[in-house]
């Protein structure tokens, strides 16, 4: 319990250092002004949600080879916890967009994948509630997931070669071409900071799922008793 | 070897299931009409609006009634309790998804072809003149809605609410299928047709990829 709220002490400062740097250190665009300091939590949260896709991936192949639940329950939960952080970027994204573009919404690549990223996992998660016996529950999700995470690379190219008729975002084109060091810096420690609380919330979710787990057991042992 | 004869003899039983009934087929039919039909009244369908919405307006209607139509494939196995005899009979339990997804690609290219000249009368389109290249675009497009749409049809037989969670697992994943199948078929009903090989290429690559992810984890799609 103490090193748990440690931890959260942790992440909390880090978390309150990324924004110092993103309000005070990284300098202002000269073009978009204050607006764009949103692009440091925007962007780490869109990496971050991304990482943590790939950490459920990666549970969802272990399951289906181990067959041990404790993938089915890392999986659940950064899959939860990736698609808090996908919403944190659709919600940040049209803040950001009105002022810059003067529309909330542009059916752009990346914009659309991440919506159609955001639905994949939804969905995932879904499924999850709709499989009664637990085994099957998470083979069956385990499957969807691996499904959806090999979608995602064709999602995105096929929005990209045909769908993508706007020009280039500008702070995005070109992978951040021609940001300032000092913003990159910030850009990273930012990015550092999310995955510190990506590693904290799916820590917290991880040791629920495996409380819901044991009290599952339990419960089936006291039914056959 | 024995793959492919396991295949061939699965699906000659899928293919005789359907054709005894004819219930998925007439059922897949009305639906893609009454889309068709009920499309033209959120706009107007003139000459050059059709054209610029049709091929889309197609490919939708397809999936919808892809994820339809592929809800029976496994489903009709569990109802009848054969699918764990299917299981013993067959080694390689890849053919049993091998023939299923062959046999869900025939009926879906089988309407499909139906419903085109349809689509050409009632949107106004000539499609007489790419009717080839418009036959690769609807095998391959409709080979990755089956490929994607067998293996998650396993899934969602086994779950609740299965008739709304097919879709939503499958439509999804499909996004791409959809906007490279839209996508070459507008090159083909433009003015002056053309064919973008860019996008049966991309079809392809969908294909493969999900055929390959077909083959290494189907075999757990089935376990009991």
């Amino acid at each position: 319990m103490k090193k748990q709220v440690l931890a959260a002490a942790v992440v909390f400062f880090l978390v309150g250092a990324a924004a110092y740097g993103a309000f005070f250190v990284a300098p202002t665009e000269r073009t978009m002004g204050p607006i764009q300091r949103i692009f440091y939590l925007h962007v780490s949260s869109a990496w971050t949600g991304l990482t943590a896709f790939f950490v459920c991936f990666v549970a969802n192949l272990l399951y289906v080879f181990r067959r041990q639940p404790q993938w089915d329950w890392l999986s659940v939960s950064a899959a939860e916890v990736g698609l808090v952080f996908t919403s944190v970027v659709l919600v940040t994204g049209p803040i950001w967009a009105h002022p810059v573009w003067g529309i909330w919404w542009t059916w752009d690549a990346r914009l659309t994948s991440t919506f159609i990223l955001w639905l994949l996992y939804a969905c995932f998660l879904l499924l999850r509630t709709l499989v009664e016996e637990p085994d099957r529950r998470m083979l069956f999700s385990a499957l969807f997931g691996i499904f959806a995470f090999i979608d995602v690379p064709l999602v995105f190219g096929s929005i990209r070669w045909w769908r993508t008729q706007h020009p280039q975002p500008v702070v995005m084109g070109g992978s951040g071409s021609g940001l300032d060091p000092t913003m990159w810096k910030v850009l990273f420690f930012s990015w550092f900071a999310m995955l510190a609380l990506m590693a904290l919330l799916i820590r917290a979710r991880y040791m629920m799922e495996s409380a819901r787990g044991a009290l599952e057991t339990l419960r089936q042992e006291s039914e056959a008793v | 070897m024995s793959l492919l004869s396991n295949t061939t003899v699965l699906l000659g039983k899928e293919l005789r299931t359907e054709f005894r009934s004819r219930e998925l087929l007439t059922t897949t039919v009305v639906f893609i009409l009454m889309i068709i039909v009920l499309f033209s009244f959120t706009f107007d369908p003139t000459y050059t609006e059709s054209r610029r919405f049709g091929p889309g307006l197609l490919w939708l209607a397809f999936l919808f009634a892809a994820s339809l139509m592929l809800q029976p494939c496994f489903l009709r196995e569990q109802n009848n309790d054969t699918l764990s005899a299917l299981r013993l009979s067959v080694g390689d339990p890849f053919a049993i998804f091998l023939a299923k997804l062959a046999a869900n690609t025939l009926f879906l290219l089988f309407t499909e072809l139906l419903m085109l000249p349809v689509f050409a009368i009632l949107y106004n389109v000539p499609v007489l003149r790419v009717f080839g290249q418009l036959v690769l675009v609807f095998f391959l497009g409709s080979l990755g809605v089956s490929i994607a749409g067998t293996a998650l049809s396993a899934i969602s037989a086994q779950a609740r609410m299965r008739e709304l969670l097919l879709p939503l697992l499958l439509l999804p994943i499909l996004t791409p299928v959809l906007v490279a199948s839209t996508q070459v078929t507008a090159g083909l009903l433009d003015p002056s047709p053309f064919i973008e090989w860019q996008g049966i290429g991309f079809l392809v690559v969908f294909d493969v990829v999900f055929l390959t992810a077909l083959w290494l984890f189907g075999e757990y799609l089935l376990e009991e």
